[in-house]
């Protein structure tokens, strides 16, 4: 694919745009701006006409792959269809016409749907008090260790510094652990897929802060053994955390806090339809049991005497985390999606992803192994070992699955399986794109045996075939320069 | 799959080499092969203590993110410098490619490594 920059379809001079004459007195840079951030040289803006833009951009957005394209069952990540009449209600004048330094009196209506979408959080995870400020669900979790740390801190158990993170966890869960100054330890998961009581028991001691689990786990397992889980970690003194990344499972059904869970974290971008990865910003809401409100982030929304107002009076609290009110467009996107489901719309659709993934699990099983044979939840987890064995790697069949038009599922995690190929279709796909896949996959299967050359070197169809992902992290270019297009 | 007979190994997938005072470490044929292509490595520095068990440095893959672990404790006496600027060495040749040489202070735990046979047997195991 040799397609050019913007940069590089740059004529001198060439404009797509006519300014009427300035109406007003004009004033000179200087006097405006201290002399020592006024540029010298004029910035390398690509000139382009209007036409020659919209192609260039026009012709980008067909190269990208999201779910309004197609299925996209990448495991753990969520990748529901994102209804556009959240669009529609995040672009009100309402909300889009306000400024956030305007009073409490002035933004109302804002406030009060901060305030609700606190409740409707704190109703479906069991919580008491949800702060809306995290900006995805990593910084959720940062928030919710702090607030871990703080908790234990306020009530002389400072000394408490590890962490329990199972075998299966997403990655960020130890890595913000450590953010946080805990010490990481890892509990290993038990042939069924469950947390290792025995093991778990034997980590119990004066210097436990708490555990970070997701129920379901990343193998897309119920965790048969929770309430036992939280009891242990209760009883040595300990918090429990929840990673919701895989909320949607449960939804209407069962709740974290119902399960003995201290800290929840949600992910708005996965579980309440809001665009995700390159269509973000995220949002990260972190709630909390009744002991743990004080140390929520400030400001938490109050309604007082008739009026919403922005509580910043919260002295336990572990401070600010983001400006202002989070990703607020987000929040809205994520209320109209609620709203328009109800609380009998949410708990169909943990239900039928749940049913959807348990149909093309079962589907798969014969073509590829299933390392735990259990009634999954709402994503599953295969392994390519069989494919290994002849030579075919995950990535090979991932790679292929482009060429049938569908993204890949999550490869290679969890760690714990071998070749793991992690599937998560959710509610939002239809019983015919489930089979289709099936069937797709089901074809790959067979090529990897009568045709493994077809695996080897696919992508077929897609602008680029393999990257090199080696050099991509070695040598990164990150900006484009003028000096570049001499090379 | 290639295992030396000449080598020990550690049931994390290391592999050892005593030459001369100096033990040299590094990561399997098999490590490498299921970790796929390497893209960054982290070593201690010269003069670190290591303890056997623990993790004394990094390998960054493709895929994931492993630490490597000590199979004796000791000190570091010479990290290799060539695999930080081209870890793909280890990729290519990963028993050529030893990340750190230490001193060790308690040989008697070098009985307790595997040896080659019993290190296969442990990759079978695990595929």
């Amino acid at each position: 694919m040799n397609r050019k920059l913007i940069f590089e379809k740059s004529i001198k001079g060439r404009k797509g745009y006519a300014l009427p004459e300035c109406d007003v007195p004009a004033q000179a840079i200087e006097d405006i701006i201290p002399k020592e951030y006024i540029r010298i040289e004029e910035p390398e803006l690509p000139e382009v006409g209007e036409v020659d833009t919209v192609r260039h951009f026009t012709l980008l957005s067909g190269l990208n792959y999201g779910v309004d394209n197609g299925l996209y069952p990448l495991g753990s990540c969520t990748m529901k269809y994102n209804p556009k009449i959240n669009e529609d209600v995040s672009r009100l004048d309402g909300f889009t016409g306000v400024h956030p330094d305007l009073p409490d009196s002035a933004v109302q209506g804002c406030l009060e749907l901060l305030y609700k979408m606190d409740l409707f959080l704190s109703e479906i995870t069991g919580m008491e008090r949800i702060s809306l400020q995290p900006a995805a669900g990593a910084h959720g979790e940062l928030a919710g260790l702090m607030m871990m740390k703080a908790f234990h801190q306020y009530h002389g158990e400072g000394h408490r510094n590890k962490i329990i993170v199972p075998d299966s966890a997403h990655g960020t869960n130890p890595a913000s652990a450590a953010m946080v100054g805990y010490e990481v330890i890892e509990v290993k998961t038990d042939s069924r897929g469950n947390v290792d009581l025995s093991e778990l028991k034997k980590m119990m001691s004066g210097g436990i802060a708490g555990i970070m689990l997701t129920n379901p786990s990343t193998l897309g397992l119920f965790e048969e053994n929770i309430c036992e889980i939280t009891d242990i970690i209760h009883k040595a003194g300990g918090l429990v955390y929840y990673d919701g990344a895989n909320l949607n499972a449960i939804m209407g059904i069962t709740r974290p806090g119902d399960m003995g869970f201290d800290i929840v974290h949600l992910n708005l971008h996965k579980t309440f339809s809001t665009p995700h990865g390159g269509g973000g910003p995220g949002s990260g809401p972190v709630g909390v049991k009744k002991d743990l409100v004080p140390f929520l982030p400030v400001p938490l929304i109050q309604y007082k005497d008739g009026q919403y107002i922005r509580d910043y009076d919260r002295p336990l609290s572990i401070g600010r985390v983001r400006s202002y009110f989070g990703n607020f467009s987000v929040i809205v996107k994520a209320y109209a999606y609620i709203l328009t489901m109800g609380a009998e719309g949410l708990r169909h659709a943990s239900e039928t992803a749940v049913l959807n993934a348990n149909y093309l699990m079962h589907k798969l099983k014969k073509n590829y192994e299933l390392p735990y044979d259990r009634t999954c939840m709402h994503e599953f987890v295969l392994s390519g070992r069989h494919q290994k064995d002849i030579g075919i790697t995950v990535l090979d069949i991932a790679k292929r699955m482009m060429d049938y038009g569908i993204h890949p599922p999550t490869v290679y995690f969890p760690l714990k399986v071998k070749e793991a190929m992690m599937f998560e279709p959710t509610e939002t796909e239809s019983l015919e794109t489930i089979d289709e896949a099936a069937e797709i996959l089901m074809r790959i299967a067979a090529e990897a045996e009568e045709n493994p050359e077809l695996l080897k070197e696919a992508p077929h169809r897609t602008p680029v075939a393999r990257l090199d992902e080696v050099r991509a992290v070695r040598e990164p270019v990150l900006k484009w320069h003028a000096k570049n297009k001499e090379k | 799959m290639n295992i030396p007979k000449d080598l020990k190994y550690t049931k994390d997938h290391e592999w050892i080499r005593k030459e001369e005072d100096l033990i040299y470490v590094g990561i399997t044929e098999y490590a490498q092969n299921s970790m796929g292509d390497v893209v960054f490595i982290e070593l201690p520095e010269v003069g670190d203590t290591v303890v056997k068990g623990d993790a004394f440095g990094v390998v960054e893959s493709v895929k994931a993110v492993s630490d490597i672990y000590a199979p004796l404790s000791g000190t570091v006496k010479k990290i290799n410098e060539k695999i930080l600027d081209y870890p793909e060495k280890v990729n290519k040749d990963p028993y050529g490619s030893w990340m750190m040489a230490i001193e060790s202070s308690d040989l008697s735990q070098w009985d307790i490594l595997l040896d080659a046979e019993a290190y296969e047997k442990l990759c079978e195991e695990e595929d």
